[in-house]
C-alpha cells in the first residue's frame, strides 16, 4: 500500500512508489486505460477503496480466480459505482465513528470509462455530486462502447465511425457532438473538476492528487486511448493523446467550484490549435472524413472545435 | 424470560411507522432511499430520527432507486449494517441490483410496502412487485400486521448477516391495507433490541489493509459456482430462520413460523393466502364452519425460500387447496403461488385438487365474500372432480 504523503510526481518517485495494477492483466496492446490507473497510483496518499463500473478495465483486471489490483476494489454493475461508492464513503464514517472500522477516513475514487460516465451512470454522477460525497469520480474517455465492439457513446466525437455510427455512403460516422461532461459536472458547483491525460503525466498526477485532497466530491475527466477500437497504431497510444490536447479535443483545465476556469499544462502553452486533421489521420476511425464528399463535414468539425477553444479560452481568462 | 410488560412501550403504529421504529432500534450504520408511496413513511420516520439525533446512522437519500440499492451494497461491501425500502416502479428500478446484493452476500434488510406495478399506474397493494423479485435471490417474509412488520424486521438483520446465510432479505407489507393503517404495536426496550441483533461481524469486508477484488468477472468456468454456493446459503434459511424465531419468541413471547396455520388438521378445504389476506381468511372459515364446511387457512409468510416439504405437511389429507393470490405471471400456467403450492404437492400420497384464484390486483378489496366465492366454486370442483388452473375474482369480465 502507497501510503507516502507526496504524490510521485518525478520519474525517480514513480518508479518508487507502490504499484496499484499488477502486470498480468489482460487489457489489450497499446491501451492507454492501464497507463491511466498507474498515473492515478502515482497520486495516492493513504487507505483508498477503489469502485468501477463495468467497463473494459473492469473486465480485463479481474476475471476471477485473478486479480491485478492491489487494492480493495469492488464492481456492482456498469451505471453505479458513484452509488455503491456513496454507499462506501458514508459507512466508513459511520463504522468509524461507532469503533468498528479502524480508518477515520479512506479515499473513495470510483471508475468508469466514458460509457459509464457519459451515459447509463450519468444519473447515478449527478446525484453523488450534488450530494457532495467526498469521492473522486475519473472517467477515462475512449470515446466509444469499446468493451462492447466499439459502440457510439455521449463521448463519441462527430464523425468518429464505431459499429453503431458507421460510415456509409450518406451518413460520414457520428453526426452528434461529444457532450461536454466535465463543463457539464462543473456546473453541479462541486470543488474540483480538472481534465487530464497520460502523456502530459505530471499534470495527470498532481490534479489527481488535488482532486483526493479538496473536501468534497471531484471530478477527473481522462483521455485514455483505445488502439483497437479507433484503428491506430499500438505504439502511438500516448503520442495520440497528446495530439488530442494540441488539436482541441482534449484541452487540459481545472475548473474550482465550478466557477474558477484555469487552463493547464499543454494547453497552457498552446499558441494555437493544430488542425483536427492531423488527428484523424492517424486513426482509422476518422479514414472516410478524407474523402472529396466529407470535406464540408470535416471543415464544420474544425469549426466547432474552433469554437469550443475560443470559449474555453475566454472562461480561462487566456488571450 | 420474556421482557416485563413495564419495559415494553406499547403504540398505535402504521405498518410502515413499525418499521421505522424497528430500524431505529437495529442500530444501522447506513440507510439509503428514494420516496415512493406507499413506502414513503419509513424513510421519513427515520430520517426524523436521524434529525432528532435517535440513530447513529447516515441516510443517504439518492436520486434513484438503482442508486439506493447500490449504495446499500456499496455500504454493506464495508461490513456496514444496511436497510432501505421501495415499493412497486422503485422496486422494479432496482432489478439489476437486486440480483447483485443477493449474488454478492450483502445482508442487506429491504422492507417493502408492496404495490401494483404499472402500467396503468396504480398506488395500491398487489404482489407484483414482490412476485416479480422472486428469483433475485433475497428472502422473503410477508407480514400481516404493524407488529409483525416490526418483529419481522427486526428479525431480518439477525438472519440475513448470519454467516450461514449471508443473502439480503425482503421484509414485505400490504402497502396502505398495512403500510398506513394504525395499529396496536408493542415494542422492546432499546437495549433488548440491541443485545438481539448485536453488532454485524462482517466475514469478507472491503478493507485498505486486507485489499480483496469483490464482484469480478466469472466467466464458463466459475460463475456456475457462484451460484451454487449462492443456492446453498438460501436452503439454509429455514434452520436459522427457526433459531432467530426461537431466540425473538424468548424475548417476546411471539413467533410466527414461515407461514401460519388456522384450522387445517381437519379442513377439506385449505385456504392458502399471503399477507393481510390472511386475516380475512381465517374470519371466513370460522363463518363457513358454521354454515357446515371444514374450512381451514395457511397463510404463507416466507415466500422464499419456499417452504415446500412443509406446506405438503400441513395441508396433509385436504381434498382442495383454494390459492388467493395477488400477482399474475402473464402466459404461466397459473399464477405465482399457485405454481409453487402445486409444486409442493405434487409428490403428495393423496394429491388434493388445487384451485387458483387472483384478486385484489391494483388494489381491489378483497372482502370476506370474494374468499366465500371462491370457497363454493371449490367445492363445485370437487364434486365435478376438475378445477380450471386458474380463474380471477372481483373482476368485471
Amino acid at each position: 500500500m502507497a501510503t507516502d504523503n507526496k504524490p510521485a510526481v518525478s520519474i525517480k518517485d514513480m518508479i518508487k512508489k507502490d504499484r496499484i495494477l499488477n502486470s498480468g492483466h489482460r487489457m489489450c496492446a497499446g491501451c492507454a486505460a492501464p497507463v491511466v490507473i498507474k498515473l492515478m497510483g502515482m497520486a495516492l496518499r493513504g487507505p483508498t477503496i477503489v469502485c468501477n463500473n463495468t467497463g473494459c478495465l473492469e473486465v480485463a483486471t479481474t476475471i476471477y480466480p485473478y486479480t491485478a489490483w492491489n487494492l480493495p476494489w469492488i464492481h456492482v454493475a456498469f451505471e453505479n459505482a458513484a452509488a455503491v461508492a456513496s454507499g462506501i464513503i458514508e459507512a466508513t464514517k459511520v463504522m468509524h465513528a461507532k469503533g468498528h472500522f479502524e480508518h477515520e477516513h479512506v479515499d473513495v475514487i470510483a471508475l468508469g470509462g466514458d460509457g459509464a460516465s457519459f451515459d447509463i451512470g450519468f444519473g447515478a454522477i449527478s446525484g453523488a455530486m450534488e450530494r457532495g460525497h467526498d469521492m473522486v469520480y475519473m472517467c477515462y474517455d475512449n470515446g466509444a462502447y469499446q468493451n462492447t465492439g466499439i459502440q457510439r457513446s455521449g463521448a463519441t466525437f462527430m464523425g468518429q465511425e464505431t459499429t453503431t455510427s458507421w460510415a456509409g455512403s450518406v451518413i460520414p460516422g457520428k453526426l452528434e457532438r461529444k457532450k461536454p461532461i466535465a463543463e457539464i459536472i462543473a456546473a453541479h458547483k462541486i470543488p474540483y473538476v480538472a481534465t487530464v491525460e497520460p502523456s502530459n503525466y505530471r499534470d495527470f498526477i498532481t490534479k489527481f492528487r488535488k482532486a483526493l485532497e479538496v473536501e468534497g466530491p471531484a471530478f477527473i475527466h481522462a483521455f485514455s486511448p483505445c488502439p483497437r477500437g479507433w484503428r491506430s497504431a499500438t505504439g502511438e497510444s500516448i503520442s495520440l493523446s497528446k495530439l488530442a490536447v494540441e488539436t482541441g479535443l482534449h484541452p487540459l483545465y481545472e475548473v474550482i467550484n465550478g466557477e474558477e476556469w484555469i487552463m493547464s499544462s499543454a494547453s497552457k502553452n498552446l499558441k494555437e490549435l493544430k488542425p483536427v486533421d492531423e488527428y484523424f489521420k492517424t486513426q482509422g476511425q476518422f479514414k472516410h472524413l478524407f474523402k472529396p464528399e466529407w470535406a464540408d463535414f470535416r471543415k464544420r468539425i474544425q469549426e466547432q472545435v474552433d469554437h469550443d477553444w475560443e470559449l474555453l479560452k475566454k472562461r480561462c481568462g487566456v488571450e | 424470560m420474556t421482557v416485563s410488560k413495564d419495559r415494553i412501550t406499547v403504540e398505535g403504529l402504521t405498518g410502515d411507522a413499525a418499521i421505522a421504529h424497528a430500524l431505529r432500534q437495529a442500530d444501522l450504520d447506513v440507510l439509503s432511499a428514494y420516496p415512493i408511496t406507499p413506502q414513503t413513511i419509513i424513510v421519513e420516520d427515520y430520517q426524523k430520527f436521524a434529525a432528532d439525533g435517535q440513530v447513529k446512522a447516515k441516510v443517504i437519500p439518492v436520486e434513484s432507486e438503482h442508486s439506493a440499492m447500490s449504495a446499500c451494497v456499496g455500504a454493506s461491501a464495508v461490513g456496514a449494517r444496511v436497510a432501505t425500502a421501495s415499493a412497486s416502479a422503485g422496486l422494479a428500478l432496482m432489478w439489476e441490483i437486486l440480483y447483485c446484493a443477493a449474488s454478492m452476500r450483502m445482508p442487506i434488510v429491504f422492507t417493502v410496502a408492496n404495490r401494483a406495478l404499472s402500467a396503468p399506474i396504480n398506488i395500491h397493494n398487489d404482489h407484483s412487485d414482490g412476485m416479480g423479485m422472486r428469483d433475485s435471490g433475497f428472502i422473503q417474509l410477508y407480514c400481516q400486521s404493524s407488529q409483525e412488520a416490526y418483529d419481522t424486521t427486526l428479525m431480518a438483520f439477525k438472519l440475513a448477516e448470519h454467516h450461514d446465510v449471508l443473502l439480503p432479505v425482503m421484509v414485505g407489507i400490504d402497502g396502505f391495507i398495512v403500510s398506513h393503517n394504525v395499529e396496536r404495536v408493542e415494542m422492546l426496550p432499546d437495549d433488548e433490541v440491541s443485545k438481539f441483533v448485536g453488532v454485524r461481524e462482517p466475514v469478507q469486508p472491503l478493507d485498505p489493509d486486507n485489499p480483496i477484488t469483490m464482484g469480478p468477472l466469472a466467466l464458463t468456468d466459475y460463475y456456475f459456482e457462484f451460484k451454487e454456493q449462492q443456492d446453498k446459503a438460501i436452503q439454509n434459511v429455514p434452520r436459522v430462520y427457526k433459531e432467530v424465531e426461537d431466540e425473538f419468541e424468548k424475548l417476546t413471547g411471539r413467533k410466527y413460523g414461515m407461514f401460519e396455520t388456522y384450522k387445517t388438521e381437519d379442513a377439506d378445504i385449505i385456504i392458502i393466502a399471503m399477507s393481510s389476506m390472511g386475516g380475512t381468511a381465517k374470519v371466513v372459515a370460522d363463518a363457513l364452519r358454521e354454515r357446515g364446511d371444514k374450512v381451514g387457512v395457511i397463510r404463507l409468510k416466507m415466500f422464499r425460500p419456499f417452504p415446500t416439504k412443509d406446506i405438503a405437511k400441513a395441508v396433509g389429507k385436504a381434498k382442495a387447496v383454494a390459492v388467493f393470490e395477488k400477482a399474475m405471471s402473464f402466459g404461466a400456467a397459473t399464477h405465482p403461488l399457485a405454481l409453487e403450492v402445486r409444486t409442493a404437492l405434487y409428490e403428495a400420497e393423496q394429491r388434493p385438487m388445487i384451485a387458483d384464484f387472483v384478486v385484489g390486483l391494483g388494489g381491489r378489496d378483497v372482502p370476506p365474500i370474494t374468499f366465500v366465492e371462491g370457497v363454493d366454486k371449490t367445492k363445485e370442483y370437487l364434486k365435478k372432480g376438475e378445477a380450471p388452473l386458474y380463474e380471477t375474482l372481483g373482476v368485471r369480465k
